[in-house]
């Protein structure tokens, strides 16, 4: 070993190797982008045949969705409006109850109650979403059908209440985070003051946590527009404009699925709609991330 | 040597009206432990109204633990028991029926670290009086606690900033006059100054000068210089045990306990 040691400085071997160790992770970290490159490519590239079919004037603003029976119509609003429907009710459920959980997970809870309610948490989360479509379809609407009579079997609002259930623990434990990330020291500062705990957790703590409760709220409301198999379960494949909850709608995603699996053949116009919408569902989220990444950074900004 | 006999008398005869004067606090036989670890033995002694007071002595030595116990700030920490008593004026801080919320309105503290919140200097000041209830004027009480902390001059342009850019010698004084801004009765100050460069740290220690006329300061320090140029009391505390308390001159001077002497000259600490 020794005399191998000092016999020669010059590159061996194992430096050669070294460097093919570097080259496939490198690779490996690439296959996510250019898979991320390709599906921009291909939504971009297909929606831009939609759009020379259809007017972007009709697909944004227009208020009727037939993509495949005649006279065809391609106003994407409806859906946007489903999605929207589904995203807001969640966001209603869930963001009181997720902060809630959060606050007292990371001011309240004994380091024993944590380690209980954390890995639940993580079980919801865990759950396979079309379980949570079933459970809204055979559980949540019989029970609003039994409080109101005129909620149909597919609607809006037992698609929002899983969708809520669903992105809750998303929402407590990234706040949980945030407000763990908030220093002691500003807490005993306050207490000093003669604050009482709900004092300083609303007053202090909240506020100085703010950007990352924000940031996980906005992860949790894009999960909630991407969700798919729960709202079309649930939900049904009714685009519909309607303000009622209680109705039948379409998702943008539960029309993105319905298109996939019927018999809409290739190349045809209805198959392009695929790409527009799902396009303009990627733009949605996209925009939703970068907000929530840019309130991070400024998160760590203050905190450095 | 006739000016020293005279200067010892007058002495003596000071700490005579000191030992009338009403006690802020007074400890009988406190002792404080960690789950079952004592970091606080038996500590007897009297807080003396419109004083300083140093609790000083070699890193562990309980008397942070000490300190916060003043204003009940150990409650958070779990595990945490108190025997003895604690008398704050005549009740008793430990008492079954006293809300420790109270307690902290009227014994503030300054911690080690400045920790002011990431609000605006403004806010920084009003926010516990707000949650207390304060009624009369906020301005004047914000321009009030930042002149007592002697920090307005240098803020008095920019209040609606953020607390934190502020330096941190500013930042200090801002959470002394956040502190004062609730007008407790006794200001805790647990090692203000260590995070501090030394002209804010002689900043800090002229304005406890001006403080002592209104408050009753208790302040751990590791700085024995600090503590014999504050104070008017010096508290020596080795492993959990008070071993002297008395007037910092004598303290620092002649003290009584061997102890004592060998940390305060340096042989150890």
């Amino acid at each position: 070993m020794a005399k191998a040691a000092s016999s020669s400085i010059k590159k061996r071997g194992r430096l050669f190797g070294e460097s093919c160790i570097i080259t496939w992770l490198m690779a490996c970290a690439g296959i996510s982008l250019v898979t991320t490159a390709a599906i921009i490519g291909i939504l971009l590239k297909e929606s831009f045949v939609f759009f020379e079919n259809v007017s972007p004037l009709e697909f944004f603003f227009g208020t009727s969705w037939v993509p495949i029976l005649q006279p065809s119509s391609f106003g994407v609003l409806p859906l946007l409006w489903g999605t929207l429907q589904v995203t807001i009710g969640a966001a209603i459920i869930a963001i009181p109850l997720g902060l809630a959980c959060a606050i007292y997970l990371s001011e309240y809870a004994s380091p024993k109650m944590r380690t209980y309610i954390k890995p639940l948490l993580e079980l919801l989360a865990g759950i396979p979403t079309v379980v949570y479509g079933y459970f809204a379809l055979t559980f949540v609407t019989p029970v609003l059908r039994s409080i109101f009579p005129d909620v149909q079997v597919f609607n809006a609002l037992s698609a929002a209440i899983v969708v809520g259930i669903m992105i809750l623990p998303m929402i407590a434990t990234l706040s949980d985070n945030a407000l763990r990330a908030v220093p002691d020291s500003l807490r005993q500062g306050a207490y000093a003051l003669g604050a009482t705990s709900f004092e300083v957790t609303t007053k202090v703590v909240v506020p100085a946590g703010l950007s990352g409760v924000m940031a996980s709220f906005l992860l949790a409301i894009s999960r909630a527009i991407g969700e798919t198999m729960a709202v079309t379960i649930a939900a049904g494949q009714t685009p519909n404009l309607s303000l009622s909850m209680f109705e039948s709608i379409q998702t943008m995603t539960a029309y993105i699925v319905q298109v996939s699996l019927g018999d809409t053949p290739t190349g045809g116009i209805a198959y392009q709609t695929l790409f527009a919408v799902g396009a303009l569902l990627f733009a949605i989220t996209l925009v939703i991330n970068i907000f929530s990444q840019l309130i991070l950074n400024r998160y760590r900004e203050v905190y450095d | 040597m006739a000016d020293l006999a005279i200067q010892g008398k007058a002495k003596s005869m000071n700490a005579e009206s000191d030992s009338k004067a009403i006690a802020a606090l007074n400890l009988d036989n406190v002792s404080i432990s960690y789950s079952d670890t004592p970091a606080v033995k038996n500590v007897s002694c009297r807080f003396l109204r419109k004083k300083i007071t140093s609790i000083i002595g070699p890193s562990g030595c309980g008397k942070s633990t000490l300190l916060r116990s003043l204003n009940r700030m150990n409650d958070f920490i779990d595990g945490v028991s108190l025997e003895g008593r604690i008398m704050f004026g005549e009740e008793d801080l430990y008492g079954p029926d006293v809300d420790s919320v109270e307690v902290r309105r009227r014994i503030g503290m300054v911690f080690q670290k400045p920790n002011p919140f990431p609000k605006s200097i403004y806010n920084n000041i009003a926010w516990g009086p707000s949650i207390n209830g304060y009624e009369d004027s906020m301005d004047e009480l914000v321009e009030r606690s930042l002149k007592q902390a002697a920090l307005w001059e240098e803020v008095k342009d920019r209040l609606h900033d953020s607390a934190l850019n502020l330096s941190g010698g500013q930042q200090q004084r801002l959470c002394i006059a956040r502190a004062l801004a609730m007008e407790p009765e006794i200001l805790l100050m647990d090692e203000p100054c260590s995070a501090l460069d030394p002209i804010s740290t002689a900043h800090i220690e002229d304005l406890m000068f001006e403080l002592k006329t209104r408050y009753t300061i208790i302040i751990v320090t590791h700085n024995m210089q600090q503590a014999s140029r504050i104070s008017d009391y010096t508290a020596f505390m080795e492993l959990g045990h008070l071993i002297e308390f008395g007037d910092t001159e004598q303290v620092f001077t002649k003290p009584g306990k061997k102890r004592t002497e060998e940390y305060v000259t340096g042989r150890f600490g």
